[in-house]
């Protein structure tokens, strides 16, 4: 189970195979293109940051900055934005990620969403400032909505990434 | 003590230079896209390679459609096929109405010696998906410059005017509904003939119609259709419906609210209009001036 109490023993988790993180990411991505309409739309989490932002704070030095750049540019384009809204809000996201993520790992499920919550509003932030300075209006304080949901899914979500990093029960010494 | 050991890893830059690039690579592009519009190739290119990944997202919607329409009941088809059956019959006679006024209206158009009205052609294209971006009102379709979309030619469903395609990629293209923001739409009313620009919202379902005089002719289900002047829009298709209208006493112009009679949000299915009529160009001062103010100028 996920390590609810700080202090108590971690368990031993297996390493995380690379096939796996490009795997999660291109889900993501692919979860983003779906064809949102209505409340869904609304309620959206970006999840392509939501795991990028996962993979940052528990595998710092797998990611890096050239895969949040390219997938932000991606994004950009299969919404039809500017180019390098997304690239940018990814990148710097994925660099707070890989700075927090010693403190981030040590607290449990709860507090760590609270650090969540901050940094993908800071995503939102960004796209925003960059959009206003292109000249477009506010879209509403809805607009911020997805991050907090996303936020909300963090501890599904950190318990669906590590499960096939967690060692399989042996029978004999169950 | 001036020479510092070399470290035991080599991590390579630190996470803060790197950063540091890829941020202003991200700004360069930035401003290189918006301010120069020097990146459409990029953005073509990209959008080719996404292509499949985008059909591939949009399978599970479309097969959803596609196994509920397959489970419509008998009843549900009867009606259909008796609503269908009526309108064909509705439309039938209208046609041939159409048929006789078109050929009145060629004839008396020789005798003016006008322009003759073209016919354009028009493409039948799928919405992929409905605006993500919650800056802008904007749909993807599934038609490209492959099947001769091209920027800035219109979008229609059956009821009137939908957007207009702002960006057309080789297999897909984007247009901008007329909803959203300052998104202008010259149009006209029927009963009255007063010419006006629609300009969009950015809110489904919400069009203004800017620089009505409180005195002018305007009232409550004023139907407005295009007038066809900017070129853009082919003159007469059905465009809005007038739904309220405020006056202010402290304001020249009336606040005159519309409703977009075209599906604008909730279509799956729509037309292009390929090669819109090329117009005569606008005469040099006056596009100086209109350049100048181009959100002041009245009645396109």
């Amino acid at each position: 189970m996920i390590n609810l109490y700080p202090g108590t023993p971690e368990e031993i988790l297996k390493p995380v195979k690379t096939g796996f993180v490009v795997f999660t990411l291109v889900a993501a991505f692919l979860t983003n293109l779906l064809p949102w309409s209505g409340w869904g739309l609304l309620v959206r989490p970006d999840f392509v940051v939501l795991v990028l932002l996962y993979w940052c704070i528990d595998q710092p030095r797998k990611i890096g900055f050239a895969i949040p750049w390219f997938l932000g540019l991606l994004m950009d384009v299969a919404d039809g934005r500017l180019l390098g809204e997304h690239a940018l809000a990814y990148t710097i996201v994925a660099y707070a990620g890989i700075v927090l993520h010693r403190r981030v790992q040590r607290f449990s499920i709860t507090p760590q969403v609270l650090h969540v919550v901050p940094l993908l509003l800071l995503n939102d932030v960004i796209v925003l400032l960059i959009r206003l300075l292109a000249g477009y209006g506010f879209p509403g304080y809805w607009y911020f909505m997805g991050s907090v949901v996303g936020a909300l899914l963090w501890p599904a979500l950190s318990y669906l990434l590590k499960l096939p990093q967690r060692p399989r029960l042996d029978p004999d010494h169950g | 003590m001036a020479h510092t050991p070399e470290p035991f890893f080599n991590t390579g830059p630190s996470p803060f230079v790197r950063l540091l690039f890829f941020a202003l690579l991200s700004l360069a592009i930035l401003i290189l896209d918006a301010r120069f519009r020097q990146l459409e190739a990029v953005r073509q290119v990209v959008s080719v390679v996404l292509f499949p990944l985008q059909r591939i997202a949009a399978a599970p919607v479309s097969l959803f459609e596609r196994v509920s329409e397959f489970f419509v009941s008998h009843g549900e088809l009867r009606a259909e096929n008796a609503r269908l059956v009526h309108d064909h019959g509705k439309s039938a006679i209208l046609t041939h109405k159409n048929q006789a006024l078109e050929a009145e209206n060629a004839h008396l158009r020789k005798m003016l010696q006008a322009r003759e009205q073209r016919k354009e052609p028009l493409t039948l294209a799928q919405v992929l998906y409905t605006g993500r971006d919650p800056f802008s009102q904007r749909i993807i379709i599934d038609k490209g410059t492959q099947h001769e979309v091209q920027n800035g030619q219109p979008v229609i469903d059956a009821a009137g005017v939908v957007g207009q395609v702002t960006r057309a990629y080789p297999l897909l293209a984007e247009v901008t509904l007329i909803s959203d923001k300052g998104h202008l739409v010259p149009v006209l009313n029927v009963r009255s003939g007063l010419r006006s620009v629609l300009v969009g919202t950015g809110q489904h379902g919400a069009l203004e119609m800017q620089f009505v005089q409180q005195n002018a002719d305007v009232q409550k289900g004023d139907q407005l259709v295009t007038s066809g002047i900017d070129g853009v829009y082919a003159p007469g298709l059905p465009v809005a419906e007038v739904v309220s209208i405020e006056t202010n006493p402290a304001s020249t112009f009336s606040r005159v609210i519309c409703r977009p009679l075209g599906g604008v949000g909730n279509h799956t299915r729509l037309f292009v209009v390929r090669g819109s009529e090329a117009m005569p160009p606008r005469p040099a001062e006056d596009a100086e001036k209109g350049a100048r103010s181009r959100r002041g100028r009245k009645g396109g």
